[in-house]
């Protein structure tokens, strides 16, 4: 179970730029839970998840993850647990190195990194294996450099690379919104069949409303700092587009716009 | 003829020596700049910190094969505190390097006791009692360049192997993805100065073998080996980048001896000695207009 309690967070503190993005915010995500966010620029979707993995500090307040407080815990120890697949496909692969050195990286992500041999060479099928279940037909290409690959054949390497390891949390920073329709389908079809392979709880910032309402278990959708809308079991089943284009009107209406 | 064949031997020679010296220094650079992509600029008082502390211990009457091994830890002792000055400290790259490179001139002063210190008489790994005995005369005018080989081989090949290992791994994916190695979950400030105390322990060994090789030490030796090592790093790693099976370590070495190469001959020309480091810098300039270096990294397209 993963808590946020009472989290402020200001923006240049003390400066005339000063800005309170969350003032006592609290969400709370269960276990398995798979949860789509969304929400208008600014509204605090990225912050949130920043302030989970630890990228940025918070001013008050504590981080709950199976009752214990991380919230002074640095951010790679944190990723120890989480995995996170960025909007930029290159965010999470590297590109001057090949397929077989990233899986392997990958691979060995919560066991030392010492002076045995990088890649080890029984695990090759098994990554080839994996690669394989993508349909992008990398694993006939292990010895070329990521940096040459597409953005989605790098974006579904990313997602592979950041499950391979155990992990409890699925942290995804609209990692589709780089990627040309087609493809994304591809790789939302691919996320929601990791996530229910693996059972993982599951955050997902988007700005595409059909992946919100179609995947996921619960929708949130945040406004200044807030969640103005959170939706889950039935109630999400339920949900169409129009449903939550409606709240968007809704709220720019009360901005006066 | 035949004299300007000797002159040509001897010259190819001096090339190859100088050359494989600075070479060392070159696979030190390449771990910082190529692999880290860190600009790492206490190179230029790593380089004669490695000479300070060899010849001070050769006069002492220390094994000179053992003072390498001191001075490359000299080197990556330097090149750890560069990085905590980076890391801890939060100090921007560019500025822990030029602290280090300032602190390491007074430093290499210090451990040298004064500007200038010959061992012309003294055993060094190129002269000693040993290769007096064993090596027969007709070899006796190849044993530096000869030596000098064998230890960058020898070099090469740990370096080659290191970058291959899960710790290596982890070195060249920094350079490539910061972001990456936070999500492994790894400590991206410790492997950074993994990196550094390496690579600067790569300039102090060949600023000490340097010394053994010249036979005396000078405060000002330093001065430019920055921008020896990045153009011998920029030279071999363009030259061969079309050509897979040649290993970037070995285009470095090869890019060491085409700049001592160009170096030389413009000296030959009739260009005083004293133009030298004037020299260095036109050719680097040189260089890095016709390569136009444009490295392919994460932050560029972020």
């Amino acid at each position: 179970m993963l808590e946020l309690r009472n989290i402020n967070k200001f923006y240049n503190p003390g400066t005339i730029n000063e800005m309170c993005l969350f003032d006592g915010f609290n969400l709370t995500i269960k276990d398995q839970e798979f949860v789509s966010v969304v929400g208008s620029n600014g509204s605090g979707k990225t912050s949130m998840l920043n302030i989970i993995c630890g990228s940025i500090p918070i001013d008050r307040g504590r981080i709950i993850i199976n009752n214990k407080d991380i919230a002074n815990i640095p951010e790679f120890k944190r990723c120890r647990h989480i995995g996170r697949v960025y909007q930029n496909p290159s965010m999470g692969t590297c590109p001057n190195m090949t397929i077989l050195e990233n899986m392997s990286l990958a691979d060995n992500k919560g066991k030392p990194f010492n002076l045995s041999r990088g890649t080890t060479k029984s695990r090759i099928d098994y990554y080839r294996g994996l690669l394989r279940s993508l349909n992008l037909g990398l694993e006939d290409k292990l010895s070329i450099q990521v940096g040459s690959l597409s953005g989605g054949q790098r974006q579904a390497m990313s997602l592979l690379m950041s499950t391979m390891t155990p992990i409890e949390f699925l942290i995804l920073d609209e990692h589709t919104a780089a990627l040309d329709p087609k493809t994304a389908e591809v790789i939302m079809e691919l996320t929601d069949k990791i996530v229910k392979e693996k059972k993982l709880t599951t955050i997902m910032v988007t700005h595409n409303l059909r992946y919100a309402v179609e995947y996921g278990s619960r929708l949130i959708m945040m406004h200044q700092g807030n969640v103005i809308l959170d939706k889950s079991g039935e109630e999400k089943k339920n949900m169409k587009v129009d449903d939550i284009l409606d709240k968007f009107t809704q709220i720019s209406i009360e901005l006066g716009n | 003829m035949a004299e300007f064949l000797v002159f040509l031997f001897n010259f190819i020679l001096g090339v190859l020596e100088e050359g494989f010296a600075y070479a060392i220094m070159a696979l030190g650079v390449y771990i910082t700049y190529k692999i880290l992509d860190f600009p790492d600029l206490s190179v230029d008082g790593t380089f004669p910190l490695g000479g300070a502390v060899a010849v001070v211990l050769i006069i002492a009457g220390v094994n000179p094969v053992l003072t390498l091994f001191i001075s490359f830890l000299a080197g990556a002792l330097a090149g750890t505190i560069a990085g905590l000055i980076h890391v801890k400290l939060k100090v921007r790259d560019l500025f822990s390097g030029i602290i280090m490179m300032t602190a390491l001139y007074s430093i290499n002063l210090r451990i040298a006791g004064k500007s200038n210190v010959a061992i012309f008489s003294k055993d060094t790994i190129f002269e000693n009692s040993f290769l007096e005995k064993y090596i027969p005369d007709s070899l006796k005018p190849y044993i530096t360049v000869i030596l000098l080989f064998i230890i960058i081989l020898i070099l090469k090949l740990i370096l080659d192997f290191y970058l291959n290992t899960k710790s290596g791994y982890l070195l060249r994916a920094i350079g490539d993805n910061p972001t990456l190695v936070t999500s492994l979950a790894v400590d991206k400030g410790k492997i950074k100065i993994i990196g550094l105390a390496l690579a600067n322990g790569f300039v102090a060994l060949s600023g000490a073998i340097y010394c053994q090789k010249s036979g005396f030490f000078e405060i000002s030796m330093g001065t430019g080996t920055m921008t020896i090592g990045l153009a011998s790093v920029i030279i071999g790693t363009n030259l061969f980048r079309k050509v897979s099976f040649i290993k970037s370590t070995t285009a470095v070495i090869i890019g060491s001896l085409l700049y001592k190469l160009c170096v030389s001959i413009a000296i030959s020309l009739g260009m005083p000695a004293s133009d030298l480091k004037l020299i260095t810098a036109i050719l680097f300039l040189g260089i890095l207009v016709i390569s136009n270096d444009r490295k392919r990294k994460v932050k560029s397209n972020a």
